[in-house]
């Protein structure tokens, strides 16, 4: 790998102060991502600041039903953290369905917010990408896209973003606090992450040395009834094909309300807000929910090998609408992720029981 | 004393890997070791226009950057051989660096070497390759009209075309029924945990030492000789645990001998370890291929002519197919048969072995299309099989020297519940999941080497035994096996006996690939154990001071390390008494197994076995899971239980994977796979893992070798992915003639 200097820092203050002071700078956190992307020559960072010492760990519930979480919370520690668990359960869902034991272990939570694309052109450093390296073509567009997205794409980029929790953060209308040179910001979810457009290379609104403090999760009492569902090709330890975060209130059978956002398919995180438009006030049936996925996807364009995730993207939004409200036609004996109370996944061991791929 | 073979004796190497004790070729510490790097073509097809080092050469603890320009060449044009000879094994009949022609992307154009890896790494990213490219082909679709019919495939060692038998276009054309099915198979690649290494290092007397992750040490030792232009007593393979292989170490790759160039260039030993991304261009894989099959049957479900054609992709070196069509042209007692392979050239390194060459893939064609034809006709799969058995060999008409297939057929349906199963497809449900079953037959033939495999066995004043033979363990168990074979064939508890590989300074064993590495070692190591124990056993006989002086050595057994009358056991002396009293410090006894080859047996030599899976469909999402698999296989005499098992297991595993999750993938533009590492090229993980259910059916063979062991590397992936599929049908109704079938098929 390349040669890189390393030092570790102790307060937010020095870490931003540090990395503003030297364009060729990151932050590490987990390191999950971004050492391999500095061995692979995709980073190019020179000097790497360890904010691991950084008192940015805390999980804590708000007034009124949120929780605060601090960007350095592990990933494991928040699937586990009781106020998630009881009021955000497709936040510990999203989590336990991502990546591997050892890796939730090591990433952080804003590292996850963070972390690049698994595009495989963007991973080449031979390949054209925009991503990588502005105006040199986008290889996927014609290349192998099965994993790529479908929704949210340029003639640019296709690359599919990859967190699943993001995808649960985006249905809940998390905040995003950040800590920068210019002092602090809050950032909505939405627009923390960038649709490509002309500029791939952007894919957050963050200033050189903008460090990402915390996540805020306003209350949602509806999402205590949340899931996460991901579809994918192994159980485990790979990344979503396509993934919904659903929450919904019923009221005599008639959508009171949903939040419904989808992963896996788009090139950031999707809040489906067409297809919550359908729902909301409709009967919670599998015509309505048939609409309402149809809707979302009505612009959705695939490059080939991904023409099928568009379908596949409809049936997971039906799919985690019928589960969320309870069809009794659902068996949810194997493969769902549905995890039992303490999160260890189905009794039977059917299921992943140490699920894992983002 | 109860036999040792057989018993499921735990691995005895199973604390040192444990432990890390054992040390792989990427873990051999020599002084002023230097690492190497290579690195690759980037693009498919062209030439090296330009090379410019400067800045590697100046980066920090670079010590050498080679290129075609300045690296020594090598002395010898390299000839693809299968390594199972026991000769020369190198992968493909080209060698990179000796010239400035491209011709597989990822061919080596440079060696970076530093004192520490990372620095190799980073000085590899700094050589500057200019090309001029060419057109490529890396696609069979893309050359199909230049398609040809190789005289040979396989390195020379199989014909092109497979025996025909009667007519089959004249029977095809008088069937009561016909199919005429297409499979397409993806490019598939071995992937063992250890990535290729070898640690090269010379002495000042020309001689050179090899640590490398081989199948045969032998094999590297031969293969790198030649290339060096060097007699192969300047040339010492070391090889003790190697983290599997399954075909990507069966042959021997250029990076060896690339090791090898580079550590004399630089007077240092070098280490060359290759990347994960490296594995998949370096040391060959399954090819893409599609392959027809066209069946005739009568409404009884009987065959009157199959056809079985392949079509793949090889290099622009060699005629390289896996064997796609031998299993499936004697599986069944069709009267006509035809079948033959055609090849594409392509720009890609040679195709290689990948675990159940060809009968992964042939046997997946073949048991799809039986699948169908049970349909066709409203015959249970299984009865079907059973109508079609062969007695003897369809194609030379010789009897076999043991099959068990209808055992197994029989015991694998009873351990499944085979028998209450309703054929009609997309019934079953479990919720959203949609329930079938299926099941196939697995064959894989008996190879075995065609040079003579030696062990040595040498006793101990104390009793105790060391045995030895020059392979080397790659995670196959060999290791403990060998041991239990060596204890039984002395006559002694496993405990006082060690046996040692690893070295090609022991007696000379051929690779073990072909499944034939267990029957090959363990006929010489028993044969130089017998011979071992019969030379003590005279030896007492002939000594007045021995209690068995006078017997018939034929009449005097050894148990547990003592020599008695088999008649009056009381009558004996232990190996020691023998030996002390004798003064004699050690005895030691050569063991030579001269194998039967198939063309000189008077039997055909085959493995069989039956896969049974339950496969359960997300009846909207496609998604599939595996439930249920059962094999039942009969590999002969079985060493281990316990490692053939695992063995087994292992094989049955990987057919899941190919049957719904593995492939390699070729971006046509690039010229480059677009998936070369473990998060994309998608392997089964444990939570894919379904319940597994294994048995072995013993089957007495006398023919195949001295002990009966026809091997088990590779018949648990036989079928496997075949009655996945079958499950698949049966769940949905949708026949997906495909591998890997994915959830798009199924939307």
């Amino acid at each position: 790998m390349r040669p890189v200097s390393y030092s570790r820092v102790a307060d937010v203050a020095t870490a931003i102060g540090t990395v503003a002071a030297d364009p060729g700078s990151a932050f590490l956190a987990g390191g999950t991502t971004e050492v391999d992307l500095q061995r692979i020559h995709v980073s190019r960072s020179r000097r790497l600041v360890d904010i691991n010492d950084l008192p940015l760990r805390q999980i804590e519930e708000l007034p009124g039903g949120g929780v605060r979480i601090g960007a350095l919370a592990r990933m494991s520690d928040v699937a586990q953290a009781l106020p998630i668990r009881r009021r955000f359960p497709m936040i510990s869902q999203a989590l336990l369905l991502g990546a591997s034991p050892q890796l939730r272990n090591m990433a952080s939570i804003g590292g996850n917010l963070m972390q690049r694309v698994r595009c495989g052109y963007f991973r080449d450093v031979v390949a054209p990408c925009n991503k990588r390296e502005p105006r040199t073509g986008c290889s996927a567009l014609h290349g192998v896209n099965r994993g790529h997205a479908v929704l949210g794409t340029s003639e640019h980029c296709i690359a599919t973003h990859p967190s699943d929790v993001g995808v649960a953060f985006m249905a809940l209308d998390a905040v995003v606090l950040t800590q920068g040179p210019g002092g602090q910001r809050q950032i909505a979810i939405d627009d923390f992450y960038l649709v490509p457009g002309d500029r791939p290379d952007r894919e957050h609104p963050l200033a050189h040395g903008e460090l990402v403090v915390a996540i805020e999760v306003p209350p949602t009492p509806m999402a205590s009834t949340s899931l996460y569902l991901k579809v994918r090709d192994r159980e485990s330890y790979e990344f979503a094909l396509a993934s919904a975060a659903v929450a919904i209130s019923l009221h005599d059978g008639t959508i009171d309300d949903v939040r419904l956002a989808l992963g896996g398919i788009a090139t950031k995180p999707w809040r489906a807000r067409r297809a919550e438009s359908v729902l909301t006030g409709a009967p919670a049936t599998p015509e309505t929910f048939t609409s309402a996925a149809e809707a979302e996807l009505a612009d959705a364009i695939g490059h080939g090998m991904n023409d099928f995730k568009i379908e596949l993207a409809r049936r997971t939004v039906v799919r985690a609408l019928r589960m969320v409200t309870g069809d009794p036609q659902l068996h949810d004996g194997m493969a769902e992720g549905l995890l039992s109370e303490d999160g260890s996944g189905p009794a039977d061991g059917s299921g992943p029981a140490d699920g894992s791929g983002s | 004393m109860s036999p040792a073979i057989g018993a499921a004796l735990d691995r005895v190497d199973g604390r040192a890997k444990v432990t890390g004790a054992a040390r792989y070729s990427g873990e051999i510490s020599l002084p002023n070791l230097s690492h190497a790097v290579l690195v690759g073509a980037r693009i498919p097809s062209g030439r090296i226009i330009g090379i410019d080092c400067r800045e590697a050469m100046v980066a920090d603890g670079v010590l050498a950057v080679l290129t075609h320009l300045d690296l020594d060449r090598v002395a010898a044009t390299p000839k693809l051989f299968p390594s199972l000879a026991g000769l020369t094994a190198h992968g493909q009949s080209f060698f990179p660096m000796q010239d400035d022609v491209v011709h597989y992307a990822g061919q080596p154009v440079a060696i970076v070497l530093a004192d520490t890896l990372e620095r190799a790494e980073h000085a590899a990213t700094l050589v500057q390759v200019t090309y001029a490219e060419t057109p490529s082909v890396t696609l069979l679709d893309a050359g199909r009209d230049r398609a040809y019919e190789p005289e040979k495939i396989f390195g020379g060692l199989v014909p092109g075309r497979n025996p025909t038998r009667g007519d089959p276009e004249a029977a095809l054309r008088d069937a009561e029924l016909n199919l005429d099915l297409t499979y397409r198979f993806a490019v598939n690649h071995q992937n063992p945990l250890e990535p290729s290494t070898t640690t090269a290092a010379w002495d000042d007397n020309d001689r050179l030492t090899v640590y490398d992750s081989t199948q045969g040490p032998t094999a590297t030792q031969l293969s790198v000789a030649e290339l060096l232009g060097l007699p192969p007593i300047n040339v010492r393979v070391v090889s003790h645990y190697v983290g599997g292989s399954f075909g990507a170490k069966a042959l021997i790759w250029p990076h060896v001998t690339l090791a090898a160039l580079a550590a004399r260039r630089i007077g240092r030993p070098v280490r060359l370890a290759l990347s994960r991304d490296q594995m998949f261009h370096s040391c060959g894989h399954r090819e893409e291929q599609e392959q027809r099959i066209r069946i005739g049957a009568g409404r009884d479900g009987r065959l009157t002519a199959l056809t079985h054609d392949k079509i793949s992709l090889t290099s622009h070196f060699d005629d390289w197919a896996e064997t796609s069509l031998e299993s499936a042209a004697i599986a069944y007692a069709s009267p006509t048969y035809a079948g033959g392979y055609r090849l594409v050239r392509g720009n890609i390194i040679t195709p290689t072995f990948t675990r159940g060459p060809g009968e992964a893939t042939g046997m997946f064609a073949l048991e799809s299309a039986m699948d169908e034809l049970a349909y066709l006709t409203g015959i249970d799969p299984l009865e079907l099989r059973l109508r079609n058995h062969a007695d003897n060999d369809p194609d030379t008409g010789k009897p076999w020297s043991s099959k068990g297939l209808k055992e197994c057929y029989q015991r694998g349906a009873e351990l499944f519940g085979w028998s209450d199963r309703d054929p009609e497809p997309g019934t079953r449900r479990d919720g959203q999941w949609l329930i079938g079953t299926g099941m196939a037959t697995a064959a894989y033939p008996v190879a075995a080497p065609i040079s003579p495999q030696r062990a040595r066995a040498r006793m101990y004043g104390d009793g105790s035994a060391v045995v030895e033979a020059g392979i080397s363990e790659f995670g196959t168990g060999a290791l403990t096996a060998m041991t239990q074979v060596a204890a039984d064939g002395l006559g002694l508890p496993v405990h006082r006996v060690r046996f040692v590989g690893g070295t090609t300074d022991l007696p000379n064993i051929a690779a073990a690939v072909g499944s034939a590495g267990s029957g090959a070692t363990s006929s010489a190591v028993h044969l130089a154990c017998v011979q071992l124990r019969d030379q003590l056993i005279r030896h007492a006989v002939a000594d007045q001071g021995s209690p068995l002086h006078g017997a018939d050595p034929d009449t005097v057994v050894v148990r547990d390390g003592r020599m008695c009358r088999r008649d009056s056991p009381e009558v004996g002396e232990t190996y020691h008494e023998l030996l002390d009293r004798n003064h004699m410090p050690d005895v030691e006894a050569l063991g030579t197994w001269m194998p039967v080859l198939p063309m000189g047996s008077d039997h055909a030599m085959h493995t069989f076995g039956a896969q049974f899976a339950e496969v359960a469909v997300d009846a909207d999402l496609g998604r599939i899971r595996v439930r249920r698999l059962v094999g039942v296989f009969a590999p002969g005499r079985v060493l281990n239980r316990k490692t053939a098992h695992s063995q087994l297991m292992g094989g049955m595993l990987w057919g899941l994977g190919q049957a719904l999750l593995e492939a390699t993938r070729m971006d046509p533009h690039t010229g480059r796979y677009a998936n070369e590492n473990l998060a994309d090229y998608l392997v089964p993980v444990n939570a894919d893992a379904p319940d597994v259910t294994i048995e072995t059916i013993e089957v007495p063979d006398s023919v195949v070798n001295p002990l009966g062991v026809k091997g088990v590397g590779e018949i648990g992936i036989v079928g496997t992915s075949a009655a996945i599929a079958n499950a698949v049908h049966h769940a949905t109704g949708r026949r997906i003639r495909e591998l890997p079938i994915t959830l798009e098929h199924l939307l």
